[in-house]
């Protein structure tokens, strides 16, 4: 098949070309009223984002702390409260929703529909989430949560945690769950019923298969944690015992402290896919853009996908290693956990093909999704080894493990949300952004992130546990945490960077037009704001990668006409 | 050159060496970021890994973790083939087929061979790593026999665990475990007691029985093999055998609370004489002990108080050990500083 996109255009191609950015002021009213999938897309992203900031100064006062060996800056009380807001904060309140947010926006784009099959629904789901982000900071005025984000007994029973910060903690995740169950149902009606004419199953961008897959992970996975927190709630304050072990000389038995971690990670497993999942969907729509070539087993990408998921909600027992339970549930649950390996692997691969024997434009998009493959690698293979319950056993709950956790959801979901912004900002914005200041702001990001994060992993391997305050200078743990403490300030200038980058491009930034990147999938049909229907005429959609078809299309009637070729002609 | 040569088709590419000096310069270019960040990543690599074992756990003192400690290194090993081949491929991926003038991106969209090539490949490293773990399981789980020289206590141990065996030849010590916010009790099965510190002969092995008494802990000893959680509710079992006496540092793993960074554990393997003269005398000064007590409460009893009255501060503090053991602490085990 002859290629049809080059780099360098041989003739003049007719498009629409934008010379100013629409701008409407929207009052506050329009914005707290409004139910547009788009704007609520942009709420999402202001609100994580803001989140994001506040995690990683959390995350900064860790490291400031742990920088020194038997360092008096924080307390064990405000550390443990830091960390404890700094996870909870990082997982529910920015990578989950955060992806909410781009795929509000994108989603209805994407699939051709003219909103979310619930607009009201979906302003729900948002306001869900901002309240249950104030109740947990609410906590800041009397006693914040400080069980970290597990919040698990008997730690977080009243006998231990007598403040509030613990119920902070249950109603706010209570509301945020309601947001992400709320959202998931939304995503999957709409993807299932609203997609443009011809895009069947197998046109779905990979966005698309990967919202829907994570959305129906949200649906089924989400209650468990609800649940657990509700008993752990009725424990807390009206006398039940679901996780209250017995009473010693009481004779009693009651509750079990395992049953909570069973509930608790059947949901927290898999809302590692929840988080992963959504970033490699758009690492599968950003490669082949830059690339200029198509995804490499769309077929395979998108079942992997599937795969991941299933078998995601097989593995929550290897976060049980260390309990007492028996070998062979062990067994299980590392065969299951090595087995998403394949998947996994198989997305990696076939990335890494999609690059091969492209024409690849080095976009900030681009950087960051290759970044992920990069980075990404590191979390799963020590993902794999944590997955060896023997070895589990000598790696938990250290540093190596507080590393295996950032190279999943820094190096892979962050990198993916950063390529996401990329890529999408113009779209949103109608503005692009600094391609200088996005290059430097990858760098600094990779180079901060493996100088942080690396080093963890052989602090882990000489003995640090996690969620500790202090250490003495003759563990021999100084040097690593150091280094760490340092590459935290770099990691934290390049977020800076991009920020800087956003806002200044908010206002000053070249305008895009409708499709900067002659992208694939059809939100780049659409003028950069799109408009409130987002489409006049919602084209029929031919193969995985319809503006391709459109710009043939295009082109060839340019041919025959003449020159003049209207978008009309191509909308049937 | 005519542009006709330069066709999507790869394989009709001009060799590379037969484009001088410009392309080489050019790939120089191309290459520059690339060979940076490899350099830069080599160096965040090396850096750790020259002082010695950065990327091993702690040697093993106890033969589970000797085993633990093969198993992770083979798992590394091929962990580090896996990413080299992933990042090469990534690297020069994008070094290759970078965009230049006239470069036409080759329209393919998959190949099913090569798809299942690389899963195959996949699973054949997951199975791998599963069979080695089968393999060496039960040199890690399952307690190992006691060597000659070491206590003789044969039959001391009952084995109601589903999930230990007993240990070849039945020898073994038995010591129950307790975590508590923010210190380790153990007690040993002549009734002597101790806090943080724990005494156990060498080539003997030991067997642990984890029990929590407020919130879950986590027992973990580096060299001493895996950690395990001690949970209200249940009693957890793990295992080691120390061939050379010292002291083992280690530290409760699992977020207890405040002082949960400074829950330390320490284990002091001494030479079996010593071992039997150590808990003797501790068995000794707790008898002592909990004598004085009875005879004050005798005391308060007689002045009026009630037998059953709740314990006094002083009594407490008579029982609680730490103020009373240990009598005699064998030699190196003075445990003043952590490691
Ligand atoms: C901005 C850069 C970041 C830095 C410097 C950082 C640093 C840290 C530090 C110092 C800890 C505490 C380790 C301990 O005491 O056990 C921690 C824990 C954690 N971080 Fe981050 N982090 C960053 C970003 C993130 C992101 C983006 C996520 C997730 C999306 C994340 C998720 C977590 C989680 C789940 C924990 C565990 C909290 C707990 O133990 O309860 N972090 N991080
Ligand atoms: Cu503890």
């Amino acid at each position: 098949m002859a290629a049809t996109d080059t780099t360098v255009v041989l003739k003049p191609r007719p498009q629409v070309v934008a010379h100013s950015v629409p701008r409407k002021r929207l009052s506050w009213i329009e914005w707290v009223t409004g139910t547009d999938h788009k704007r609520i897309g942009i709420l999402y992203l202001y609100l994580t984002f803001a989140f994001f900031v506040i995690g990683g100064v959390e995350a900064l006062l860790l490291r400031v702390q742990l920088g020194a060996p038997d360092n008096t800056f924080l307390t064990p009380q405000r550390y443990n409260e830091l960390f404890t807001l700094h996870g909870t904060t990082m997982i529910f309140l920015f990578i989950i929703p955060v992806f909410a947010g781009f795929a509000n926006y994108v989603i209805p784009l994407m699939i051709g529909a003219r909103d979310m099959a619930f607009p009201r629904v979906n302003a729900w789901s948002f306001w869900m989430l901002l309240f249950g982000g104030l109740v947990l900071y609410g906590s800041l005025f009397f006693n914040p949560p400080e069980a970290s984000w597990w919040n698990f007994p008997p730690l977080s029973s009243v006998q231990y945690s007598h403040s509030g910060g613990s119920d902070a903690f249950i109603v706010a995740i209570h509301l945020i769950g309601l947001s992400s169950i709320l959202g998931g149902i939304n995503f999957i009606a709409t993807i299932h019923n609203m997609r443009a004419p011809g895009m069947g199953w197998s046109r779905l961008p990979l966005f698309g298969w990967a919202m829907l897959v994570t959305s129906y992970l949200v649906v089924v996975a989400s209650p468990a944690l609800t649940a657990a927190l509700l008993m752990l709630l009725t424990d807390r304050h009206y006398g039940t015992h679901f996780f209250i072990p017995s009473v010693p000389g009481s004779g009693i038995r009651e509750g079990s402290a395992l049953l909570y971690q069973h509930l608790f990670w059947f949901y927290s497993h898999p809302a590692v896919y929840i988080m992963v999942l959504p970033a490699f969907g758009i690492v599968s729509e950003v490669l082949p853009v830059f690339a200029r070539k198509p995804i490499f087993g769309y077929k395979a990408i998108a079942a992997s996908t599937v795969a991941i998921a299933f078998l995601g909600m097989l593995v929550w027992g290897h976060h049980l290693f260390t309990w007492p339970i028996s070998t062979i549930v062990f067994a299980f649950f590392m065969i299951s956990s090595m087995l998403i390996a394949v998947p996994t692997g198989i997305k990696l691969i076939n990335w890494i093909a999609t690059l091969w024997q492209g024409a690849v434009e080095f976009r900030v998009a681009l950087m960051f999704a290759c970044g992920l493959i990069g980075t990404f690698v590191i979390g799963g293979i020590s993902g794999v080894m944590l997955a060896m319950f023997p070895v589990d056993w000598v790696l938990n709950d250290t540093y190596f493990l507080v590393a295996h956790i950032h190279y999943v959801l820094f190096g892979g979901s962050v990198f993916g949300v950063f390529a996401g912004l990329y890529y999408w900002f113009p779209k949103m914005s109608g503005r692009m952004l600094s391609e200088r200041l996005g290059k430097a702001s990858f760098w600094t990001i990779l180079i901060g992130f493996n100088v942080t994060f690396l080093v963890q992993h052989s602090l882990g391997l000489s003995g640090m546990p996690r969620r500790v305050y202090e250490y003495p200078a003759s563990a021999g743990w100084t040097g690593y945490n150091l280094v760490s403490t340092i590459g935290s300030f770099i990691l934290s200038a390049g977020i800076g960077l991009t920020l800087i980058n956003v806002v200044r491009s908010l206002r000053h930034g070249r305008v895009a037009g409708p499709d900067p990147w002659k992208g694939n999938t059809l939100e780049w049909f659409t003028p950069s704001p799109p408009p409130a229907n987002n489409f006049d005429a919602i084209p029929r959609v031919r193969s995985v990668e319809p503006m391709q078809d459109l710009r043939r299309a295009i082109q060839r009637d340019s041919e025959r006409v003449g020159g003049e070729a209207a978008r009309e002609t191509v909308s049937a | 050159m005519p542009s006709a040569l330069r066709r999507p088709d790869r394989t009709q590419r001009p060799s590379r060496c037969a484009r001088p000096r410009l392309l080489r310069s050019a790939l120089a270019a191309r290459l520059a970021a690339p060979v940076a960040l490899g350099v830069l990543v080599a160096c965040a690599v090396l850096v750790p890994v020259a002082s010695a074992r950065a990327l091993l756990p702690q040697p093993g003192a106890s033969p589970n973790q000797s085993h633990t400690d093969s198993l992770y290194t083979v798992a590394l090993i091929m962990g580090f083939v896996v990413f080299l081949a992933v990042e090469i491929g990534l690297i020069v991926a994008l070094a290759r087929f970078r965009a230049r003038k006239d470069q036409v991106a080759a329209q393919i969209r998959g190949n099913t061979r090569l798809e299942t090539a690389w899963t195959a490949g996949a699973v054949v490293l997951v199975t791998v790593l599963t069979v080695l773990v089968f393999i060496q399981l039960s040199v890690i789980k399952n307690p190992a026999r006691s060597g000659p020289a070491g206590l003789a206590l044969a039959g001391d141990a009952e084995f109601a665990a589903l999930n230990q065996p007993a240990p070849p030849g039945g020898n073994a010590l038995r010591i129950h475990v307790n975590g508590q916010q923010f210190v380790w009790r153990y007690d040993y099965p002549n009734g002597a007691s101790s806090f943080e510190t724990m005494y156990v002969p060498v080539n003997t092995t030991v067997l642990l029985d984890l029990e929590a008494s407020d919130v879950a802990h986590q027992w973990w000893i580096p060299k001493l093999g895996g950690a395990i959680d001690a949970i209200p509710g249940y009693t957890n079992h793990t295992w080691f055998k120390i061939s050379k006496p010292g002291v083992y540092y280690g530290q409760c793993a699992l977020l207890c609370g405040q002082g949960h960074a400074n829950m330390v554990a320490h284990v002091c393997a001494v030479p079996v004489d010593q071992y039997q003269t150590w808990v003797d005398t501790q068995k000794a000064a707790i008898t002592q002990a909990n004598k004085d007590v009875s005879d004050e409460r005798a005391l308060q009893t007689r002045q009026g108080g009630s037998a059953a009255a709740p314990p006094t501060a002083h009594e407490l503090q008579l029982q609680l050990a730490e103020p009373v053991g240990p009598s005699y602490i064998p030699p190196g085990c003075n445990v003043t500083t952590a490691p």
